[in-house]
């Protein structure tokens, strides 16, 4: 099927650039008789890791910035762009061309499987971690692409391959799936949403420090610091306060539609029947009549 | 003789300049047109949000009402600046919430930019109206809901091309119940489906609603439907197309395009069916700009489509347009200013895309108004080089992608260099130059003698030696950007022109010769640059001489940066802190 072909292109030094160029259009030429250079380019010295290898390692850095407190970046996402695979008419010598080329085989990075592979014209197969399904190995945004571009045309090839191919191109976007439970948490008076993923949460002890958490913010009235949500001593204790006293309560909305107190049913059973939580005010949630929560939504 | 302007008539004159570039002009003469200068700016450009601090920005521009910000490098368009780099939005949010409670728009490019930094706008300016974010990354829809539940006075929210965490198709339903100020919106990057009665309440409690760019979610009949709703529309990005063309959602559909009387751009059309294409013929005659870059049509139905478009100023399209509707275009599309190809997936056809050179030539030919050009193609000629500089010297912007690098002039195996030595030398408008395909030293010493009004420059895989950057860093009147990739010069030229380097914005090297040493030198001669090394290992594990994998260097006022991740390296100037990636120990 597809192989995986490393590149190689060894800037050995300025002189030789025309020995190589002899050397590559013995090897490289296509069908037309035109010489072409190899398409075979490593990055790095000899003996260097290719960066490749080396972008892999960076793209598995999850760094976060002690500033903003970034959320991870997608870079599955990014990832995925890589393997789009632009191969032109040529041939690829594989081999080491000029010495000390060492490991520096650059596979195309990750196994995603939205690849769409061109059968490649015979090569030699290299010793690289044949991880990737892409017929050439590719050099890092070469040709210059944007990642956006590349990520739209392989959904839609996946899409025109038929099968399954949603599940693929959901996959591509979205990175791993994993079953969660996300639903919507509202509260009396703020501004928006939060969605939070109830899969997390072993007990309701964890949900209502979480809800804690992300809510405090709101009863203060005033957004705290980044980050600082929560993190003031004073505020979560404010808020606990509020939520443990007579001002708030949470509140769900059940698959029957009903709204219904948090805390009554064993937590498996509230995680199979939550559609929607709500933070609301005692007084607001007496009767749980569903006009109420009408009421209540349309207000915010 | 000493005259000097009233401060109040001096501010009332400034307050006709609006290019920012003749406001730093006038703000360097003397003290008193600084200070009135800086009190009367309204709308304020930061291109490298590292080349200063936002306090600063803050207090020197205390009418700000618009701010802009570039974060990353460009080549991290590219995949070539990793993960977590920086480009933090979140500084700059901060201190303007704190300090320019008056900002109503923020425009970011290239830069992480979390929930928490939407949170944070739509809680701190009263009158928001407009965010535009391009290329950025980091955020999910919930902050994007904020923006749209808590900022009144929206006018534009626009998404392009940015990697949003999507949670589904929620945050639409967030904006306000009565009308909205909406003028501008723009999705077409999110994923999840958006329920079309909302979409559809939306559009109809917009009155202002002029530009719509829907995500491919949506349906052609949704299309129809807000197309009914907003006949007012003068941009539009379509949904997709993948259904099965219904004979009656075509005529509907028809019928809807033909109401929109108003429409001048037309985006989106992600996998439209050929068999679609017609019932856009209504408002071909008045479109000006054309993006068929997602459009995987064939050259036949795209020639049908494009020889109405009589008025198009911009045109985006696939190679699948091929030289014979390149052709096409240049006979009938005489307005056209700017014209990009972008290549198709290699395998979509069986049989191969017949897009060459000629195609370019023909466009270069017919069309007097040509001015901007992105271009990819297998191979070129320096002949064709030539015949476009000759045709089109008022070309302003030439990005040439010869996607074979080191591919010589196919038919006398010559290097480029005559051909991008024409285009220098005869485009004297030209700002914006990309390069590629094989070229020599020469091709530098051309680009750097004759592109005089050259502002970014971008080279791969090109050159044989130092001399090239030489050329580049000593010529080249104009430049503020450039950017290399897998070149084979090493230290000499960047050092002995260190100086150029705080004339320009910023300078990326990757893949190219330049050593550790080199770069711990420059840092320490240039006080006002930051030479930041990307390298996973620390450079000091390894000789002096060996050379580093990226290097990103800018000037700034700011000082190193403190947000550096582990794989960014500074040189202190301070030598004996030596390297980490922590600015300031």
């Amino acid at each position: 099927m597809s192989e995986s072909v490393a590149a190689e292109h060894d800037y050995i030094g300025l002189s030789e650039f025309p020995t190589m160029e002899a050397t590559m259009s013995d090897i490289t030429k296509n069908e037309d008789g035109l010489n072409f250079k190899a398409t075979e380019l490593r990055l790095g010295l000899p003996g260097s890791e290719s960066p490749e290898r080396v972008d892999q390692r960076f793209l598995s850095i999850k760094s976060s910035c002690p500033v903003s407190g970034a959320k991870r970046v997608f870079s599955d996402a990014i990832n995925g762009s890589n393997k789009w695979v632009f191969s032109s008419g040529s041939t690829t010598a594989t081999g080491d061309v000029g010495s000390g080329s060492g490991p520096g085989s650059s596979a195309v990075k990750d196994g995603k499987s939205t690849t769409f592979t061109k059968p490649a014209v015979p090569v030699k197969e290299q010793k690289s971690s044949a991880t990737a399904p892409a017929s050439k190995a590719q050099v890092v945004g070469w040709p210059p692409i944007r990642s956006f571009r590349k990520n739209t045309m392989a959904s839609s090839q996946s899409l025109k391959q038929g099968n399954n191919s949603e599940i693929e191109e959901a996959e591509a976007k979205s990175g791993p799936e994993q079953p969660c439970l996300y639903v919507k948490v509202s509260m009396e008076g703020a501004p928006y949403l939060r969605k939070i993923d109830l899969k997390t949460y072993k007990s309701y002890l964890e949900l209502s420090s979480a809800l804690e958490k992300m809510f405090s913010c709101f009863t203060i009235g005033q957004f705290g610091s980044h980050g600082g949500c929560g993190r003031d001593g004073l505020n979560e204790s404010r808020l606990t306060d509020l939520l443990r006293g007579s001002e708030y309560v949470v509140t769900y909305e059940d698959k029957d539609s009903d709204w219904m107190l948090v805390g009554d049913v064993p937590w498996e059973m509230f995680l199979c029947s939550c559609k929607k939580l709500r933070i609301m005010k005692s007084s607001e949630a007496i009767g749980l009549a569903p006009r109420v929560m009408e009421k209540c939504r349309s207000r915010n | 003789m000493n005259l000097r302007l009233p401060s109040k008539v001096l501010e009332h004159i400034i307050s006709f300049i609006d290019s920012n570039e003749d406001r730093n002009s006038v703000s360097l003469v003397c003290k008193s047109w600084f200070e009135t200068e800086r009190k009367t700016r309204k709308r304020v450009f930061v291109g490298n949000c590292y080349a200063i601090t936002p306090a600063a920005v803050a207090r020197r521009f205390p009418e700000m009402r618009s701010l802009t910000l570039k974060g990353k490098p460009h080549f991290a368009d590219y995949n070539l600046v990793p993960d977590g780099w920086g480009g933090y939005a979140w500084p700059w949010i901060e201190a303007m919430a704190k300090k320019s409670p008056s900002l109503e728009e923020i425009r970011l490019k290239r830069m992480v930019v979390t929930d928490e930094c939407l949170e944070l706008i739509a809680a701190s300016f009263k009158d928001f109206k407009v965010l535009v974010l391009t290329s950025c990354e980091g955020f999910s829809t919930d902050g994007i809901a904020a923006i749209a539940a808590t900022c009144r006075n929206l006018r534009v929210l626009e998404l392009r091309e940015c990697i949003v965490e999507d949670l589904g198709g929620d945050w639409l339903s967030y904006f306000p119940e009565t009308s909205t100020s909406l003028v501008s919106l723009d999705f077409s990057c999110l994923d999840s489906e958006v329920k079309l009665s909302d979409l559809e309440r939306l559009v109809s409690r917009s009155p202002d609603l002029k530009s719509l760019k829907l995500n491919p979610a949506v349906t052609v009949d949704g299309l129809e439907s807000l197309l009914r709703r907003a006949p007012q529309l003068t941009e539009l990005g379509t949904g997709s197309f993948s259904a099965e063309l219904k004979p009656e959602a075509f005529s509907k559909l028809s019928e809807a395009f033909t109401n929109c009387k108003q429409l001048k751009c037309l985006s989106g059309l992600w996998d439209v069916l050929p068999e679609y294409l017609p019932a856009l013929y209504s408002v071909c005659p008045g479109l000006t700009s054309l993006n068929l870059s997602y459009a995987t049509v064939r050259m036949p139905d795209l020639v049908e489509l494009l020889r109405r478009c009589s008025k198009l100023q911009k045109l985006w399209v696939m190679d699948l347009i091929e030289d014979k509707g390149l052709e096409t275009v240049a006979s009938c599309c005489k307005e056209l200013r700017e014209l990009r190809v972008f290549p198709s997936v290699p395998d979509l056809d069986a049989t191969n895309v017949a897009l060459t050179e000629q195609g370019l030539v023909f466009v270069s030919q017919g069309c007097p108004k040509l001015e901007s050009v992105l271009y990819f193609c297998v191979q070129f000629t320096n002949a064709a080089l030539i015949t476009i500089a000759r045709n089109r010297p008022n070309i302003k912007c030439f990005r040439l992608c010869v996607i074979e690098p080191f591919a010589p002039d196919y038919k006398t195996n010559e290097p480029l260099d005559k051909g991008f030595k024409a285009i220098a030398e005869r485009c004297k408008y030209l700002q914006r130059l990309s390069v590629s395909g094989l070229l020599t030293d020469k091709a530098f010493k051309y680009i750097a003698k004759h592109a005089k009004k050259v502002r970014m420059l971008s080279v791969a895989f090109a050159g044989d030696s130092d001399l090239m950057l030489h050329h580049l860093l000593s010529g080249c009147e104009s430049l503020k950007k450039l950017e290399i990739r897998d070149c084979p010069f090493g230290d000499t030229a960047l050092l002995e022109n260190a100086s150029k380097l705080e004339t320009m914005r910023s300078l990326w090297l990757s893949s190219c010769f330049v050593s550790f040493g080199a770069c711990k030198l420059l840092s320490q001669k240039m006080p006002r640059l930051n030479v930041e090394v990307i390298d996973e290992h620390p450079p000091e594990t390894r000789p002096e001489s060996s050379p580093v994998e990226r290097i990103y260097i800018y000037r700034t006022v700011a000082g190193p940066r403190l947000d550096m991740p582990e794989f960014v390296w500074t040189i202190h100037k301070n030598p004996e802190i030596g390297v980490s990636h922590l600015a300031i120990k």
